[in-house]
Parts: structure tokens; sequence; C-alpha cells
């Protein structure tokens, strides 16, 4: 606690970075498709981090977002439900064809 | 809280310290675990600190929504999707060495960069004075709602004209919002559907197709069989006919 003294937006920006690259490599290491989902789940956290602590008064008494920062952290987990809804259906239309969650063997369309 | 701050002046670097090694333990608990379903709880609870560090931060409507709609919703969405493809080889699923190798190198550059970002500006790093009562009486949801419908309340006292442009409130985005949600709920609903029906016709018509391939198929080899077999009668009968042709 004496360690980092007052908590400032630093810190919470570094908190949002370590989720966001855990989300990262999540997303690039998982071969289950539904890992792959919830590594994106982990980044768009890590990014709504940095918008709460900007818009966050009690850490920027002077100089915050204000509400606009909690606003756009609103939208974001709004858009993020909804991707997630449609990526578990595109997920669970992929099990029904192919009878696996493999991303590796997802090459048919061979882009 | 104005009780706990004059009993223990350090409680808000503690539970800092305590949701984001919650929320950065449990995340590379999502990371590391093979499990598939180990993953989803771990992200639960990644996701529940994350929402206690909102909480800290003041944005008390934010932090609720994050555990209603992500921890509510969406990971109950995930989590069906898991019980309904965890099948035998599906749960645990083995990572090549070669693309942890890769994705370390990529995910320690980009999280070397980050946190020199985070940390670079003096700005950021120097805490403010956070016991300022009039900061921590703010009630934050309904301005919140206000600003949702196209009206901001928390910049009227504003003179600068920098802020004052900030006072158009967010209606179109709310709208455009609502109905993407709208169309993608009904378009993931008509992808996800039982196609039990469709595909027995599928299956019935393109049997029939292959079976009509194969009948005809089998009709030109025969009519060539036929072909060979008479050439061959036909040469057989008259060999100097046979010979002439050669």
């Amino acid at each position: 606690m004496l360690l980092i003294g007052t908590v400032s937006v630093s810190w919470y920006l570094a908190v949002g970075a370590v989720l966001f690259v855990l989300g990262a490599v999540c997303m690039a290491t998982k071969r289950n498709l539904l890992g792959v989902l919830m590594g994106v789940e982990l980044v768009l956290n890590g990014a709504n981090m940095n918008f709460i602590a900007f818009g966050s008064k009690v850490l920027r008494p002077e100089g915050s977002l204000g509400l606009d920062g909690q606003l756009i952290a609103l939208f974001v987990i709004v858009l993020a439900a909804a991707e997630a809804a449609v990526a578990l259906a595109i997920a669970l239309n992929f099990y029904n064809n192919h009878n696996t969650v493999d991303v590796d063997r997802a090459n048919e369309l061979n882009g | 809280m104005d009780l706990i701050a004059v009993a223990w002046p350090y409680w808000h670097q503690f539970f800092f310290v305590l949701f984001a090694a919650t929320a950065i333990g449990f995340g590379f608990g999502v990371l590391l675990s093979k499990n598939v379903v180990r993953m989803a709880f771990y992200l639960v609870l990644s996701l529940g600190s994350t929402a206690g560090l909102f909480f800290l931060a003041g944005a008390e409507f934010v932090g609720a929504m994050q555990l209603m709609i992500y921890v509510g919703g969406t990971m109950v969405l995930l989590i069906f999707g898991v019980m309904l493809t965890a099948q035998k080889d599906f749960i645990n699923m083995d990572t090549h060495t070669q693309d942890w190798i890769l994705a370390t190198i990529v995910g320690g550059s980009l999280l070397m960069v980050l946190l020199f970002g985070a940390f670079g500006s003096e700005d950021w790093k120097t805490p403010q004075d956070i016991t300022d009562a009039e900061v921590q009486a703010t009630k934050e949801a309904t301005p919140l709602g206000l600003a949702l419908t196209g009206i901001r309340v928390d910049t009227l006292g504003e003179s600068t004209d920098a802020v004052a442009e900030g006072k158009s409130g967010y209606l179109m985005p709310f709208i455009i919002v609502s109905i993407h949600l709208l169309v993608v709920l009904i378009g993931a609903a008509y992808m996800a559907r039982t196609k039990k029906l469709s595909h027995a016709t599928d299956d019935k018509s393109s049997r029939a197709k292959l079976m009509l391939f194969k009948m005809e198929h089998e009709e030109e080899q025969l009519e060539e069989e036929q072909y060979v077999v008479t050439h061959r009668a036909k040469s057989a009968l008259n060999p100097l006919d046979s010979e002439n042709e050669d």
C-alpha cells in the first residue's frame, strides 16, 4: 500500500494494459473458439478500464473526461454483449456443421 | 465510507491492490488454463474484480452494469456455449509450443509499450487529492441517464466553450446502439436456430442427386462396354474388315 502511495490514473492504465495484453495473447494462443471469445472479452475490459480511469472525478478532479468516459464505457459493454451473442451463434453453427470448435480446422474458406 | 476513511486512511489503496491483483491473477488463469470450463469461471472472477475497480474509481453505475450485463448476461451466454460444445476432445486443448513463444514475445513487447505510455505522462502519474467530499458525494446515475436522452446536466456550469460543446449528449449513439442490439439479437437467433428439418431434406436431396449421378455414370459405362463388346464381336465376325480398318 505504501509502495504505490495514493492511487493515480497511471495505475489504472497499467491494470488495463495488463488485461489487454492477457486478452490479446489469449486470442492468439487458444485453439478453442470459445477461448478466443474469452480473450476478446478481456481485451474489451482492458480498454474499458482506460475510459473509466480518465472519466473518474475521484482519480482526477481536474481535467477528467467527466461523464463522457463512463458513457463510452457503457457503449463498449453493450457492444461487447452484442458481439458475444453473434460470435456464439457463429460458433454453434460451426460446431453443428463441422463437429469441432478447433479454429485451426476452420480453414475451408482459405482466405 | 467516511468512517472507514477516518479509521484507516489506506482503504483506497488496499482495495485497489486487492481488486487489481484478483483481476490480473484470474486473467492469467484464463490464459494459462487448458480446461475451457475453468477458463469461463476464471473470466467471471476477473470481470467481477474489474467491476470492483470501477466502483473504486467512482463509476458506480458502470460498475453495476458491468456486473449485470457482463457477469450476468454475457458470461451465462458463454457458459452455455461451453456446455453445448464441450465434448470429450474439446474440453482440454493444448496450444502449440511455437505459438506460446511467438505470443509471449509479441505480448511482452506490447505490454512494455503500453506500460511505458501509462507511466510516461507526469500529469497521469501524480495523484490528486481524493478526499474532496464534494467529488465523492456526486451521484452518477441520473446525469448518465439524462445524457443518454440528449441532455447534459453535468457540464452546464462550465464557462469555457471547449467544454460547453460537450453538452450535445448521446441520444443518437444510444438509438444506433439500440437498433444494432436488436438486429444482432435477431441475427443471432436466426443463425443459432436448430436446423434438423432442413438438414434432413438437405441430406435426402443430396443423396438423391448422388444416386442419380451414379446411375447416369453407370449407364455411360454400360454404353461404353456395350460398344466395346459389339466392336469386338464385329471384328471377330469379319476379321478382314478389321484388318482393313487397322
